[in-house]
């Protein structure tokens, strides 16, 4: 066929995020055990409770099992082969920007990340972390006029750590899962949002994750708190190069949102996903949960989840708070030997509180992808809703999609509507665009970004359009 | 004599598909201002004709020259093709979930107008031209907002296609039994569209079973297909013999060569 021809030289397309930034690092000896945890935290200069927070999760996660419930097809992992600390080798105490490592700078200057104050992005602070570490937060000052922390969370453990130890691991405890006790035990770094009352955040905040080696795990940990009153989007993008490898990145977010408070949550992964063997790639085993503790309150995840060898993660929302709103709209891409186990999990326990969940997952290739997802109502769960909508796409014959939706109702007087569908682009579709004179690529993309359209509408601005053109080459010469 | 250039010249066809021939050696000449039914059994390979001019990459060509105004488009894309202004009506128009209609048809407007250096339009101006188009085949508004064939009815989704070649104005239109599952009031909207569309300048190549289509557009030729090839061109009165004696009496015919 004309079109298989056409498609096998488009996908040669590189990955374009693959390079390798020839930089000397910091690593610490390979495995794991209770001295690499105290020389993590001692590293990284941690007050006493933060290294008792490690340990206890280590306890707890050598008597955990490496969960298989999800199916995934994956080489069990060498948890003693890994390097849980990683970090560019820099001066000890940055002052400003000017002093970071020129390279580092033209690494995220290339992801289309700059972060020197000549050409930094006007609207969005960034943090950007590195491997194990945060390399630099921009408008840091701007941002603290309006009282609004963000910061690397080792930063946020030395300068606020009563508010560290107040809410860290009040959403994921460690012992919730396997890989968030992992992380627990030797999480990094990561970004730590303070925004205090009645503070609507003046610019999009956004973590730029970078792993660059290959033989270290990254474990970052994300705490964003809302104080009554207040709003923020957050925004969160992800890279990584090629190796032939498998890299695990076991990450950990928690969301607060106090009374009336909002976060909105958006992520665009594109790590690594292995080559077309399904040789390579980044393990996204991530533990991501908002607590909707006070009455009105609102944590909305939207995420565009494009890269990875693997993604399993259920970014979810506990509902506390009366009245209280979660939102989960996700689009997840997989292509070649990908596989993706993601959705998300509604816990209604106040009254009055509702929840919309949006999934559109869209597999190519021989790839796997599956929604899996949990509405519960508890019982004073009083007049809450929820609807679920869960649209699959199958591109070619070989790749396949599945639904999971778990729904537990403890209380009658609550309504949960769930919606799913299945299509599949067919060569029939393609043609009849192409024969309305729309090229083969774009009619690819004009059928995919209809079929996101719901979740797009819901990405801040700028990463509508990426995410549109990031599905776009994704997709490229998946279609025969 | 004719006193322009042939639109489209079919010159010895011969096209396969999974190794099987499909088509085996036809001819076919259409000039501006002509009207050409073919016709033939289920299987003939009248579809696969209008496909392959279309530029189907389920086909390979294996001889033979397909020349659209003296170029030989053999090797074109399908969407080269339609910009350029071959248009192919499909006997069962494909729905496309989540694309709105609107947006579909402003931007295979806009690929045409590209091509023939004509200033792309932006929604508001587009809203204006489909306006007036809509007219032509007696749509409602409604439709532009839902997506693409989607819900539609047969009728819907066949005026549809027509708004299309009216959006399009092509050089040839190829409509494969846009006169199927119609009922008289909607064929006869579909007809008096396509003879609105159609001009001077204009070839249509017309894919029927039924005289009743061919009531409301008179052809010019009408050419009887049966296993791949080109059997019988004659006049339209041809089509009303046929309509008569049945696809029975082509066989005959073959036999006879």
């Amino acid at each position: 066929m004309v079109n298989k021809n056409l498609v096998k030289d488009v996908v040669k397309e590189p990955y374009k995020y693959g390079f390798v930034t020839d930089i000397e690092t910091e690593k610490i000896k390979k495995g794991l055990n209770e001295d690499i945890i105290k020389l993590i935290s001692q590293k990284k200069e941690e007050p006493k409770f933060l290294l008792d927070f490690r340990l206890k999760a280590f306890k707890k996660w050598q008597k955990m099992k490496e969960p298989d419930w999800a199916a995934l097809g994956y080489k069990k992992i060498d948890y003693q082969d890994i390097i849980y600390y990683s970090a560019p080798k820099q001066k000890e105490k940055i002052s400003s920007l000017d002093e970071v490592d020129p390279k580092l700078l033209e690494t995220f200057d290339k992801l289309g990340i700059p972060l020197t104050e000549q050409k930094k992005l006007t609207n969005v602070a960034v943090d950007a972390v590195f491997d194990s570490v945060s390399i630099a937060t921009t408008f840091r000052e701007e941002l603290a006029e309006h009282g609004v922390i963000f910061c690397s969370i080792s930063e946020a453990v030395k300068n606020h750590a009563d508010l560290i130890e107040k809410y860290l691991g009040t959403v994921v405890p460690a012992s919730d899962n396997y890989f968030a006790a992992l992380n627990s035990a030797v999480f990094s770094d990561g970004s730590f949002v303070y925004i205090p009352k009645g503070v609507a955040c003046p610019m999009d905040l956004s973590s730029y994750f970078r792993i660059n080696s290959g033989d270290s795990g990254q474990f970052e940990r994300t705490l964003i708190i809302a104080e009554e009153s207040s709003s923020v989007s957050y925004l969160e993008g992800c890279t990584a190069p090629m190796f032939d490898t498998n890299t695990l990145h076991a990450a950990v977010v928690e969301l607060v949102a106090l009374d009336d408070a909002s976060i909105k949550y958006s992520t665009v992964q594109n790590w690594y996903a292995g080559d077309e063997e399904g040789i390579g790639g980044i393990f996204n085993f991530v533990t991501k949960r908002g607590k909707c503790l006070g009455k009105r309150s609102k944590i909305s995840w939207s995420q565009v989840e494009t890269g990875s060898a693997i993604t399993w993660k259920y970014p979810s929302c506990l509902l506390l708070g009366e009245e209280s709103v979660g939102e989960f709209y996700s689009v997840a891409l997989t292509n070649n030997l990908q596989q993706a186990d993601t959705g998300t999990k509604m816990i209604h326990i106040g009254p009055k509180t509702k929840s919309t969940i949006v999934s559109k997952g869209i597999s190519a290739g021989n790839s796997k992808n599956s929604y899996r997802g949990l509405v519960k109502m508890g019982t004073k769960a009083t007049g809450s809703r929820n609807y679920s909508q869960c649209d699959s796409m199958l591109i070619g014959d070989q790749a396949s999609a599945n639904t999971f939706p778990y729904i537990k109702s403890q209380q009658p007087n609550s309504e949960i509507e769930h919606e799913a569908s299945t299509c599949r682009i067919s060569e029939d579709q393609l043609f009849y665009l192409q024969t309305r004179g729309i090229e083969f690529e774009e009619a690819v993309s004009m059928m995919v970004s209809g079929f996101c359209r719901d979740v797009f509408n819901q990405l801040p601005m700028e990463f509508a359009a990426e995410a549109d053109k990031l599905l776009a080459l994704k997709l490229e010469g998946s279609v025969g | 004599m004719k006193e322009s250039d042939p639109i489209l010249e079919v010159e010895n066809l011969s096209a396969s598909t999974d190794n099987l021939p499909i088509l085996k050696g036809v001819s076919l000449t259409v000039y501006p201002g002509e009207i050409h039914a073919i016709m033939g059994r289920n299987g003939c390979g009248k579809s696969t004709l209008s496909k392959i001019i279309a530029g189907h990459p389920s086909y390979n060509i294996t001889n033979g020259d397909i020349k659209f105004l003296g170029e030989n488009i053999n090797s074109l894309e399908p969407e080269e093709r339609s910009q350029s202004g071959i248009f192919l009506g499909f006997q069962y128009p494909i729905e496309i979930p989540g694309v709105s209609n609107l947006e579909f048809l402003r931007v295979s407007t806009n690929a045409r107008r590209k091509f023939l250096n004509k200033e792309e339009l932006d929604t508001f101006d587009f809203e204006e031209l489909v306006k007036e188009k809509l007219e032509i085949v007696k749509m409602d508004h409604a439709f532009l907002s839902r997506s693409v064939n989607q819900g539609f009815s047969g009728g819907e989704k066949k005026r549809n296609e027509i708004l299309q070649m009216a959006l399009l104005e092509p050089k040839i239109a190829i409509l494969d039994e846009t006169d199927s599952g119609l009922d008289i009031d909607a064929l006869r909207i579909v007809a008096s569209g396509i003879k609105k569309i159609s001009n001077a300048q204009t070839g249509i190549i017309l894919i029927t079973h039924y005289q009743r289509l061919l009531d409301e557009i008179k052809p010019n030729y009408v050419h009887v297909m049966s296993d791949g090839q080109i059997i019988k061109t004659g006049e339209s009165d041809l089509a009303l013999e046929l309509e008569k004696k049945g696809y029975e009496w082509t066989d005959n015919f073959i036999k006879e060569t």
